[in-house]
């Protein structure tokens, strides 16, 4: 690093004492709360209460002070200019791989390639890893509680390639039929696609266990982080991953970045994505040769400001501890589910089991569809997500339209949990003696 | 409700559709059909109606599933339309449309809907105005056509 702004940060990324890492002891909400300035914006004339953090989080100040910091002070473009300010830009963005690498337990940094969300990783991952590798007749598991994004990808593929598709299937407490699962990966399963935690329900998927029926196949696994890396610790060695895919605008970082970690071997023996500058090394009128890992697959101007602001949201949940992180947010599920069960006519999804439950609450309401729930919790300043979640196959194995969700992060309170439960008994009021 | 204009979305007449809809069911000699879905929220309709050879709607009937505001619009459209010519049903499509654009009531005798324009309020909640439009576009699509036929409003993703 040839200068130091880059370490200088907007606030202090300090709300835990020195043993962050060991539990939520020193937990201190209220100054985490202090870094969002949002959480004090007014929703129609009431405060704001974020629980919509499934589908993004919030940005702390430190963030997008780094947002504009890049932009006033270094901005130039990356990997190709002598002078100072991309060299600065170069370090910075070079920096957050490395970062990244030791947030996941990755073993080196090139095997962090930069993406525009989960989504772009996982088609990436479809369009050269499997395009390379798979032939007709070759199966790709996948299971009915992943996102769109891990199913459409492979549904194109299958159409493409006549590869086979199969879904591990889901109980309707929200798990997945482990015992199918074994019957189902064999000697033609390639690859097993599968989400760390469901969004739509917050189940907490066995990934370890799954990944190591799948590597005594022979085959790849590809975890969908989107909502387990922003709210688990993660280490890509112990769920057994070969890739894994995530989202920065789902852990306090910007929208427009993403990442796939894939196995060095892996990405070096895997095509390239996109075609254009900084992926190659040379170019001549008849060929060129690709440039290495990570930049293989990165092809173009890359999204530099997000990349670098995204380094510092990974500092500041770095810095609170991922275990603290899932522990604050289990001590605000088992409070939220406490106190709404009692809520006359709700139905809550997921698993009775809360160990294996991230902070996701999704509930229906008898006669009431999620989305008037949605509309009148609003009306409370209450923002929640009504709707299926991008996760169609999970609706249609519960037999329901739509679920409404409220999902939890770091800066969300308990008297905030008071609010939404008081917020849908106003909403059983309102629409009270409809038919179901 | 600590929101007039959360008052105004959920009109009490509107309500009442939605608790006791009217013309919910199927009909058993229906000429015309359609299905429309609105998957954002997962309402779905299903539009049937016996237009008899004078081109007027004897009798009309929607089913399916979806949030108070589909369901309660759903219902006074079919109050409304039964007994009407397909031509003024249709009229009555572009009126409902028009108010949704601009959230005020028609202004003109001919064009009056009645109850429905309690469902003005909706223009102020963008994404509520496709679920109050749903039965209107699927009643355009069953009178415009014969067969089954299908409407969807575009998705969002999360
Ligand atoms: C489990 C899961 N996978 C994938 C995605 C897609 O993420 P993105 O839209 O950032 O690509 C999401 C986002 O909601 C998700 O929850």
């Amino acid at each position: 690093m040839t200068s130091n702004h880059m370490h200088d940060h907007g606030g202090d990324v300090n709300h835990v004492g020195a043993d962050a890492m060991t539990g939520i002891r020193d937990w201190n909400t209220e100054s985490i709360r202090r870094d969002f300035p949002i959480l004090k914006r007014e929703v129609n004339g009431t405060r704001l209460v974020y629980l919509d953090n499934a589908a993004t989080s919030q940005k702390p100040v430190q963030v997008i002070a780094e947002l504009t910091r890049y932009y006033r002070d270094y901005n130039a473009n990356i990997h190709r200019g002598v002078h100072t300010l991309s060299q600065e830009a170069t370090a910075a963005y070079e920096g957050v791989r490395e970062k990244i690498a030791r947030f996941i337990g990755a073993k080196r940094p090139e095997e962090i390639i930069f993406t525009r969300n989960t989504t772009e990783a996982i088609n990436l991952v479809a369009h050269t890893w499997a395009r390379a590798n798979l032939q007709a007749g070759d199966e790709i598991l996948i299971s009915e509680l992943e996102h769109h994004s891990n199913i459409v990808p492979w549904q194109m593929l299958r159409d493409e390639r006549g590869i086979v598709l199969k879904y591990i299937p889901m109980l309707q407490d929200g798990t997945l039929d482990m015992a199918v699962a074994r019957t189902l990966i064999g000697p033609k399963t390639k690859l097993l696609s599968i989400t760390q935690m469901s969004n739509a329900l917050g189940t907490i998927i066995p990934v370890r266990e799954l990944a190591d029926l799948a590597h005594a196949q022979g085959a790849i696994v590809l975890v969908d982080g989107a909502q387990g890396v922003p709210h688990l610790a993660t280490d890509v060695t112990a769920i057994g991953a070969d890739f894994l895919a995530f989202s920065a605008h789902k852990m306090l970082g910007p929208t427009g970045i993403g990442v796939l970690w894939g196995r060095y071997a892996l990405l070096e023996a895997m095509p390239p994505f996109m075609g254009g500058g900084d992926m190659i090394l040379s170019v001549t009128m008849e060929q060129s040769t690709w440039n290495d890992v990570p930049h293989k697959f990165e092809a173009g101007t890359p999204n530099i400001a997000d990349t670098i602001a995204f380094g510092t949201a990974i500092d500041y949940l770095s810095a609170l501890g991922m275990d603290a992180v899932h522990q604050h947010e289990s001590d605000l599920l088992g409070y939220a589910l406490d106190r709404m069960v009692d809520v006359p006519g709700i139905t809550i999804y997921g698993p009775e089991d809360r160990s294996i439950r991230g902070g996701v609450l999704s509930f229906s309401l008898d006669g009431i569809h999620p989305h008037d729930i949605g509309q009148v919790l609003d009306s409370h300043g209450v923002a929640i997500r009504a709707g299926h979640h991008c996760a169609q196959p999970v609706m249609a194995c519960l037999e329901i339209p739509a679920t409404a969700r409220a999902s939890f992060y770091i800066y969300n309170t308990r008297e905030e949990v008071d609010v939404l439960v008081d917020a849908t008994r106003e909403v059983v009021r309102f629409f009270g003696g409809v038919h179901a | 409700m600590p929101d007039a204009a959360l008052e105004d979305l959920y009109r009490e007449i509107l309500l009442d559709h939605y608790r006791n809809p009217r013309h919910h069911g199927h009909l058993d000699a229906a000429n015309h059909k359609a299905d429309g879905a609105n998957p954002l929220c997962g309402d779905q309709i299903t539009i049937e109606a016996t237009v008899n050879a004078d081109g007027r709607i004897e009798d009309i009937a929607f089913s399916g599933a979806g949030c108070s505001i589909s369901q309660a619009s759903s219902s006074m459209m079919t109050v409304y339309v039964a007994g009407h010519t397909t031509a003024e049903a249709l009229r009555a499509v572009e009126t409902f449309q028009q108010m949704m654009l601009t959230g005020e009531a028609p202004s003109t005798a001919e064009q009056d809907l009645g109850d429905i324009e309690a469902l003005a309020g909706v223009a102020k909640f963008p994404v509520r105005v496709k679920c109050a439009s749903l039965a209107w576009k699927t009643l355009q699509q069953a009178l415009q056509s014969q067969t089954a036929a299908a409407v969807t409003t575009d998705e969002r993703s999360e």
